[in-house]
C-alpha cells in the first residue's frame, strides 16, 4: 500500500520483484517435484494394499513348491489347484451354500427388522422415546464376549445347536447400529406425505411399506450390503454353533483347512491360497457392485457418529 | 400467581385415545428390537453375571455358587494378566498407527481431485477381505520365507521369524491389523472435504504455513470424525479375535510359544469359555472386559468435551 501510493510501480524497480510472483514461481518449481513424490506416495500406498490380494490370487495358481517364490506367475497356471481343493475338501460346495443361505437370511432379516423399528423412532411420539433411544444407542458399546456365553446357552436349549438357525435368527431382532443410521433417514421424509396417506385412511404399516421404504431404498441397500459382508465374513458364531463340517460356513471351513493336516500340514498351501481365493471373491464382487453404497454408508456413519 | 387451577389434575399428552393408539402403533414397531433387548442384551447380560459368581457346568448344568473366587482368580491368573498385556500392546500401537496412517492417506486423497474414488476403493479393499482369509494370507506373507522377509531382505535388513519368534508375533499382529485401514480413511476423506476451503485462503493470506493450517484449521474441523473414529478403533481392538485365532490358537501347528506369545484377551475367554468350558471363569473375564471397555468410552466421552470443537456450540 505504502508504495502505491508514492507512485512507485513495483514491477519495473529492479532488485524488488512481487513478493506474489516469487512464491508463485517457487511453487511451481516445488510444484513439479512435489507432485513427482506426491504420485510416487500414492502409489506405493495402492501396491501396498492391492499387492497382497494380487499375491493371493497368484499363489493359489502356482504349482505348490512355488508358492513362496518371488515372481507372480509360476513355472505354469494351474487353475487344476481348484478342482484338487474341492476333491480333498468335497464339502466346499456345501460350506459356499451355507454361507450364500446365511448371509442372505441375516441380511434380508435385519435389514427389514432395523427399518421397522427405525421408523418407530423416527415417526411415532411415545413416553420415554428418548431414553428408549439412549438405550439401543448403549447396546452398540456392549462388547459381544459379555453375551457370547448366554446366547450360546439360549440357542442350545431351544434346539439350535449345530444348526444353521443361530447365525442368522438373531437378525429378527433388529440391530442397533442399522436402527441408528435408518432412523435418520427416516427423519428426513417429510411429515406431510405421511399425514396425506393418513387422510386416505392408510395404516401406519402401511405407510411404512408404501411409503418409507420405497423412498429411503438407498440406505436399505446400504443395511442389506453392511450386513451381507459381517455375516458372510463372520467366524465367531460358526465356531460356537457349529459342529458338524458339513454346515460350515466359509469362514469356518477355511479355518478347519488352516488348522488341517492334510493341506497346510502337508504344505499345500497352494490350496489354501485357493480357498481364501474362494471366500473372498463374492465380497470382492459385492464391493465393486455396490461401491457407492458402501463408501456412503461408511461415510455418513462417521459424520454423524 | 399461577393462572392455572391447583385442582387440575395433570393430565400426560398421551392419555387422549388417538395418541394411545399412536402409542401401540410404536410399540408394534419398536416390538422386534424390544424382544431382542430382553432376550439377547440384558438377559443374558444379567445370566453372564451370574454365572460369573458360579462355577457353571454347561454339560450337567450345575452352577455351584462360587462367589466372587472367578474374579479372585482373574487377578492371579498370568495367562489373564499375559492375554491383557497383549492386548494394550496391541491397542497401543493398533489405534495410533490406524489414525496417523489413516489421516495420512485421506490428507493424500484430498489433493489427488477426480481420480480420489479409484484411491479410496484400493484403500478399501483389505476391509471387504474376510478375516479369516486375511489370517490365511498374512501366515503366507509372514511366513519365514514370506513376501515381508523378501523385501527385506533386498533392502538389506534382518528377517524375523514372525510367526514363531515370541517376541515378533505381536509385531506381526499389529502389521496385519493395519493393512485394513480403509474404513479410518473413508471417514476422515468424507470429514476433510467439508473443511470450508476459505479458511484455507484467510489463513494462507495471514501467513500461516502448512502446519499452522493443519493444526488450526484441519484438525478441529474434523475433530468430531476423528474422535469417532479413535473411539470406535480403541473398542474393535481390544475385541480383536478372529485374524489372530485363524494364525495363532486355531492353528495347533502355530506350536504352543508362539500360541502363547500372541494370546489375546477375547481369544483366551473364548478358549476358557468353549475349549476348557469354564463359563463361570470365563463370564468374570467377559465382565472385566465389559467394565475396561465402558471405562475406556466413558474416558473418551470426558476428553473429547475438552477437545472436540462442534460447530454448531
Amino acid at each position: 500500500m505504502a508504495l502505491r501510493e508514492e507512485g512507485i510501480d513495483r514491477s519495473f524497480v529492479p532488485g524488488i520483484a512481487d513478493p506474489a510472483q516469487v512464491t508463485a514461481a517457487r511453487r511451481s518449481a516445488s510444484g513439479w517435484i512435489g507432485r513427482v513424490v506426491f504420485g510416487l506416495v500414492l502409489i506405493a500406498f495402492s501396491v501396498l494394499f492391492v499387492f497382497p490380494l494380487v499375491w493371493l490370487l497368484a499363489a493359489s495358481l502356482k504349482p505348490g513348491a512355488e508358492v513362496f517364490s518371488s515372481s507372480l506367475i509360476g513355472s505354469q497356471i494351474q487353475v487344476s489347484n481348484y478342482t484338487r481343493l474341492l476333491d480333498l475338501v468335497p464339502q466346499f460346495g456345501s460350506w459356499f451354500l451355507n454361507s450364500v443361505i446365511v448371509s442372505g437370511l441375516a441380511a434380508v432379516t435385519v435389514t427389514l427388522s432395523s427399518a421397522l423399528v427405525a421408523f418407530g423412532f423416527a415417526y411415532f411420539r411415545f413416553p420415554y422415546r428418548n431414553v428408549v433411544f439412549g438405550f439401543v444407542l448403549a447396546t452398540m458399546m456392549l462388547p459381544g464376549a459379555v453375551t457370547m456365553i448366554p446366547t450360546f446357552l439360549i440357542w442350545k436349549s431351544l434346539g439350535f445347536y449345530n444348526t444353521l438357525v443361530p447365525l442368522w435368527a438373531g437378525n429378527l431382532f433388529a440391530s442397533a447400529f442399522y436402527i441408528f443410521m435408518l432412523r435418520q433417514f427416516f427423519l428426513g421424509l417429510p411429515r406431510d406425505l405421511f399425514e396425506a396417506a393418513r387422510v386416505d385412511g392408510a395404516s401406519y404399516f402401511r405407510m411404512w411399506r408404501s411409503i418409507a421404504l420405497p423412498l429411503t431404498k438407498a440406505a436399505l441397500i446400504v443395511v442389506f450390503i453392511f450386513e451381507l459382508r459381517a455375516s458372510w465374513t463372520d467366524l465367531v458364531k460358526p465356531l460356537i454353533f457349529l459342529r458338524d463340517v458339513d454346515l460350515f460356513t466359509l469362514p469356518r471351513g477355511l479355518l478347519s483347512i488352516i488348522a488341517s493336516s492334510s493341506i497346510t500340514g502337508e504344505g499345500h498351501f497352494e490350496l489354501l491360497m485357493a480357498a481364501a481365493v474362494i471366500t473372498t471373491i463374492p465380497m470382492l464382487i459385492l464391493f465393486f457392485l455396490g461401491q457407492r453404497y458402501f463408501v456412503e454408508g461408511i461415510a455418513t456413519t462417521g459424520s454423524k457418529g | 400467581m399461577s393462572a392455572v387451577p391447583a385442582t387440575t389434575t395433570r393430565q400426560h399428552w398421551w392419555s387422549s385415545p388417538s395418541a394411545r393408539r399412536e402409542v401401540r402403533w410404536a410399540l408394534f414397531f419398536l416390538s422386534p428390537w424390544i424382544i431382542g433387548f430382553f432376550v439377547f442384551t440384558a438377559g443374558p447380560m444379567l445370566w453372564s453375571l451370574f454365572i460369573s459368581f458360579t462355577s457353571y457346568d454347561p454339560f450337567k448344568g450345575t452352577a455351584p455358587w462360587v462367589g466372587t473366587d472367578n474374579y479372585a482368580r482373574l487377578l492371579a491368573d498370568p495367562s489373564a494378566q499375559l492375554a491383557l498385556r497383549n492386548t494394550i500392546f496391541f491397542t497401543m500401537l493398533h489405534v495410533p498407527g490406524q489414525v496417523i496412517v489413516g489421516l495420512f492417506l485421506a490428507l493424500l486423497l484430498t489433493r489427488v481431485g477426480r481420480g480420489a474414488g479409484i484411491f479410496r476403493t484400493i484403500f478399501y479393499l483389505p476391509n471387504v477381505t474376510p478375516a479369516v482369509a486375511i489370517g490365511a494370507l498374512f501366515l503366507m506373507i509372514l511366513s519365514a520365507n514370506g513376501l515381508l522377509n523378501q523385501g527385506l531382505e533386498a533392502v538389506g535388513l534382518n528377517t524375523p521369524y514372525w510367526l514363531t519368534d515370541p517376541n515378533w508375533v505381536m509385531p506381526a499382529i499389529v502389521i496385519m491389523s493395519l493393512w485394513t485401514l480403509g474404513a479410518t480413511v473413508i471417514i476422515l476423506f468424507a470429514a476433510l472435504r467439508n473443511v470450508p476451503i476459505e479458511m484455507y485462503e484467510a489463513a494462507r493470506i495471514d501467513g500461516a504455513n502448512a502446519w499452522q493450517q493443519f493444526r488450526n484449521i484441519t484438525v478441529p474441523f474434523i475433530s468430531g470424525p476423528l474422535f469417532f473414529v479413535i473411539v470406535v478403533n480403541l473398542i474393535a481392538s481390544l475385541q480383536i479375535f478372529s485374524e489372530v485365532w485363524a494364525m495363532f490358537q486355531g492353528r495347533p501347528s502355530a506350536g504352543p510359544s508362539a500360541q502363547r506369545a500372541s494370546l489375546l484377551y477375547v481369544p483366551y475367554l473364548f478358549q476358557k469359555a468353549f475349549q476348557d468350558f469354564q463359563m463361570g471363569y470365563a463370564s468374570a473375564l467377559a465382565w472385566a472386559l465389559f467394565v475396561i471397555v465402558l471405562v475406556v468410552t466413558l474416558v473418551q466421552l470426558w476428553l473429547s468435551k475438552r477437545w472436540v470443537y462442534y460447530e454448531n456450540g
